[in-house]
C-alpha cells in the first residue's frame, strides 16, 4: 500500500508541474503582449502612420518605415514565390520518390531553420559587393531566401495531400501533366499553398538581422528599392536602443504594430487550415 | 496542339526542376561564399583561430573563442530549461487538457514563435532585464553564497543584462519549435501501447515515462537538436540583451558574446580587409555548426518517421 501511494503521489506532482510549465509557456505570451500594448497603443496614433522619422529629440512617425517594410515584403515575396511554388512542385509532383527530390528535401529544411543573419551576410557579399552598394533590392533578395524555403515546404506538403485520383482522372481524359498539375492539382491545393503564402509574409515582416548589411536604413521618403530603405524591424532596432524618449516609444509603437500584423496573419492562415481539415 | 504538347510538359517539368536545383545550389552558395569572403582571415590565423580570446581591430589580433564560448552558453542555458518546460507543455496538451482546449492552447504556444526575434529582443532589454537585475538576480547571488561552483556562476553585479538572460530569452524563443515536435511524436504512439500500460495499473504519469517517452525518444531528440539549432544562430533577440562584450566570463551574469551579436554589432562598422575576414569566418562556424545540429535534427526525425505505420 505504501509503495501504490508514493506512485499516485509521484503522479499528482509531476502532472501538476506538468500544469504549471503551461502556464509558465503562456506567461511570456500574454507578458510580451500586455507589455506592447502598455507601452505601444499611447503611441499608435495617426501621427505615427503619417509622419516620416523624426530626427533625434523630435516628433514624428513611421511612415517611410512603413512604406519600405512593405515594399520590401512585396518585392521579397515576388523573387521567393515563384521559386519555392516550382520547387515545391518538383518535389511533390515529378521528383516524388527520387533521390534527388530527397536530398534537395533536406536541404530546404535545414535553410528553413539557418540562421537569418548568415543570409543576409551571403547576400552581403554577392549583392550589395557587386553592386557597390546597400540596396532595397538586396534587402528584399536576403528575405526572399527566408520565404523560399517556407514555401517549398508548405507547396509540396499541400500538393501531397491532393488525392491521386483527380491526377489519374485529368490524365485518362488525355490532359498532358504540366496541364494537370496546373489546371487541376494547383485549384485543388490553392487554399493550402496560399497559406502558406501567408506564413511566409508572417515569417519575413519582423526579420531584422538579414536587413542590417543590405537594405541598411534611411531616415527620409523614399520608395526607390535601388537605394538603401528604411523598414520597420531596422527603425525599431535603432530607436529602442536609443536614449530619446520619443524614438523609444515610437519603437513601441511600432513593435505592437508589427506583432499584431504577424500575430494576425498566423492565426487567419491557420484558421484557414483548420477549416480545410475538416 | 498536339504535336507540341510534350514540349510543353518536358519544358515544365525541366523548369520545376531547376528551381528544385537552385535550393541546393543555395547552401552550397553560401557555403562557398563564407569560404570565399573568410580566406584572409583562415589564411592569417590558420586553426588558431578557434582557440583565440583576442578581439582587438587596433592591432588586428582576432580569435573565435569568446564568441563560439558565448554561443554555446547561451544554448545550453536556454536547452536546460526549454527542454523540460516543452516536455511538460506537450505532456499536458496530449494527455491532460480536455479536446476543446487542446487547439487553443497548441495555437497560443505556436504563437510564440510567431513573435519575432526583435520584439524579444526589445522587451528583454527594456522590461525583463530591469526585472532581473531588481527582483531575480540578487535573490539568486545571494542564496548561492558558499555553494562552490554556483557561487562562481551566480555573480557579479545584478545588471540584468548577460548571458543568463540571453539564455532565458533564448528558451522561451525555443520552447514552441521542441513542444510542437514532441506534442506531434507523442501523439503517434500507438494507443495500444499507451491503453496496455494504463490496463496493468499505470499511472498517467507512468505511462508517458515508461511508454511515451522510450518509443519517442528519437522523435524528441530531434525536437530539442532542432530547438539547439535556432538558439545558435538566434541573432536579435541576444543582441539587445546579451551586453556584447568579447571576453570570457565564468560568471553566467556578466556580459557577453555571441557570434551572431557579434555580426550583428559589428559588421556594418568593421573597416580593414582582417576584420571583416574575421568576422566572415565567424558566420562560417556558425553555419558550419548549426547546419550539422540541424542535419543531426533532421536525421532523427526522418528514422521515427520511417517507423511510423509499422504499428506496435
Amino acid at each position: 500500500m505504501k509503495r501504490y501511494t508514493r506512485r499516485r503521489l509521484v503522479n499528482a506532482i509531476n502532472l501538476t508541474v506538468s500544469c504549471l510549465t503551461m502556464v509558465f509557456g503562456l506567461i511570456w505570451l500574454v507578458w510580451i503582449l500586455f507589455t506592447l500594448a502598455d507601452k505601444g497603443l499611447a503611441r499608435l496614433d495617426w501621427a505615427m502612420l503619417s509622419q516620416m522619422t523624426p530626427p533625434p529629440g523630435e516628433t514624428g512617425g513611421v511612415l517611410n518605415a512603413i512604406v519600405g517594410s512593405l515594399l520590401l515584403t512585396l518585392a521579397a515575396m515576388a523573387i521567393g514565390t515563384p521559386v519555392g511554388i516550382m520547387a515545391g512542385t518538383y518535389l511533390a509532383e515529378y521528383g516524388r520518390g527520387s533521390r534527388l527530390a530527397s536530398v534537395i528535401r533536406f536541404v530546404n529544411d535545414i535553410l528553413l531553420s539557418a540562421p537569418s543573419i548568415i543570409l543576409g551576410l551571403f547576400i552581403y557579399e554577392v549583392v550589395v559587393m557587386q553592386m557597390g552598394h546597400f540596396s532595397g533590392w538586396a534587402g528584399a533578395c536576403a528575405l526572399a531566401l527566408i520565404v523560399i524555403p517556407v514555401v517549398v515546404r508548405t507547396t509540396e506538403n499541400m500538393l501531397n495531400l491532393v488525392p491521386d485520383t483527380l491526377r489519374e482522372a485529368s490524365a485518362a481524359l488525355g490532359a498532358p501533366q504540366w496541364l494537370t498539375i496546373t489546371k487541376v492539382v494547383y485549384r485543388a491545393a490553392r487554399a493550402g499553398i496560399l497559406t502558406g503564402v501567408m506564413l511566409a509574409v508572417a515569417r519575413i515582416s519582423g526579420e531584422t538581422a538579414p536587413l542590417l548589411f543590405t537594405s541598411l536604413n534611411n531616415q527620409f521618403w523614399s520608395t526607390d528599392l535601388s537605394h538603401p530603405i528604411a523598414s520597420l524591424p531596422i527603425i525599431i532596432f535603432q530607436f529602442a536602443m536609443s536614449p530619446y524618449n520619443d524614438w523609444q516609444q515610437l519603437a513601441w509603437a511600432a513593435a505592437l504594430l508589427i506583432t499584431l500584423s504577424v500575430l494576425a496573419l498566423n492565426i487567419i492562415a491557420r484558421a484557414a487550415v483548420a477549416r480545410r481539415g475538416n | 496542339m498536339n504535336v507540341r504538347a510534350p514540349a510543353i510538359d518536358s519544358a515544365f517539368r525541366q523548369a520545376t526542376r531547376a528551381f528544385a536545383l537552385l535550393v541546393l545550389l543555395l547552401i552550397a552558395g553560401i557555403f562557398a561564399s563564407l569560404v570565399a569572403g573568410s580566406w584572409p582571415a583562415i589564411g592569417k590565423f590558420g586553426w588558431g583561430f578557434l582557440f583565440s580570446e583576442a578581439w582587438n581591430p587596433v592591432t588586428e589580433e582576432f580569435g573565435a573563442l569568446a564568441p563560439i564560448y558565448g554561443t554555446l552558453v547561451t544554448s545550453l542555458i536556454a536547452l536546460l530549461i526549454a527542454v523540460p518546460v516543452s516536455f511538460g507543455i506537450a505532456l499536458f496538451i496530449t494527455e491532460l487538457a480536455p479536446v476543446w482546449i487542446k487547439r487553443p492552447l497548441g495555437i497560443a504556444v505556436e504563437l510564440l514563435a510567431a513573435i519575432p526575434s526583435i520584439i524579444y529582443g526589445m522587451w528583454g532589454l527594456l522590461v525583463f532585464a530591469p526585472f532581473l537585475s531588481r527582483h531575480i538576480q540578487p535573490w539568486i547571488t545571494a542564496h548561492v553564497q558558499g555553494v562552490p561552483v554556483l557561487e562562481t556562476l551566480f555573480t557579479g553585479p545584478p545588471m540584468g543584462i548577460g548571458m543568463f538572460t540571453a539564455g532565458i530569452i533564448l528558451a522561451v524563443m525555443i520552447v514552441p519549435f521542441i513542444a510542437s515536435v514532441m506534442r506531434d511524436v507523442f501523439e503517434v504512439v500507438p494507443p495500444v501501447l499507451k491503453e496496455s500500460a494504463y490496463a496493468m495499473g499505470s499511472t498517467t504519469w507512468e505511462v508517458v515515462w515508461n511508454v511515451v517517452l522510450p518509443y519517442t525518444k528519437v522523435g524528441v531528440t530531434g525536437g530539442v537538436m532542432l530547438g539547439l539549432g535556432r538558439a545558435l544562430g538566434e541573432t536579435m533577440a541576444v543582441t539587445f540583451v546579451i551586453g556584447n562584450a568579447h571576453r570570457l566570463s565564468a560568471s553566467l551574469f556578466m556580459p557577453g558574446n555571441t557570434i551572431a551579436s557579434a555580426l550583428a554589432n559589428e559588421f556594418t562598422e568593421a573597416d580593414g580587409e582582417l576584420y571583416t575576414a574575421s568576422l566572415i569566418e565567424l558566420a562560417l562556424l556558425l553555419f558550419f555548426i548549426t547546419v550539422i545540429v540541424l542535419a543531426i535534427a533532421k536525421l532523427f526525425l526522418l528514422r521515427l518517421k520511417g517507423r511510423e505505420g509499422k504499428g506496435t
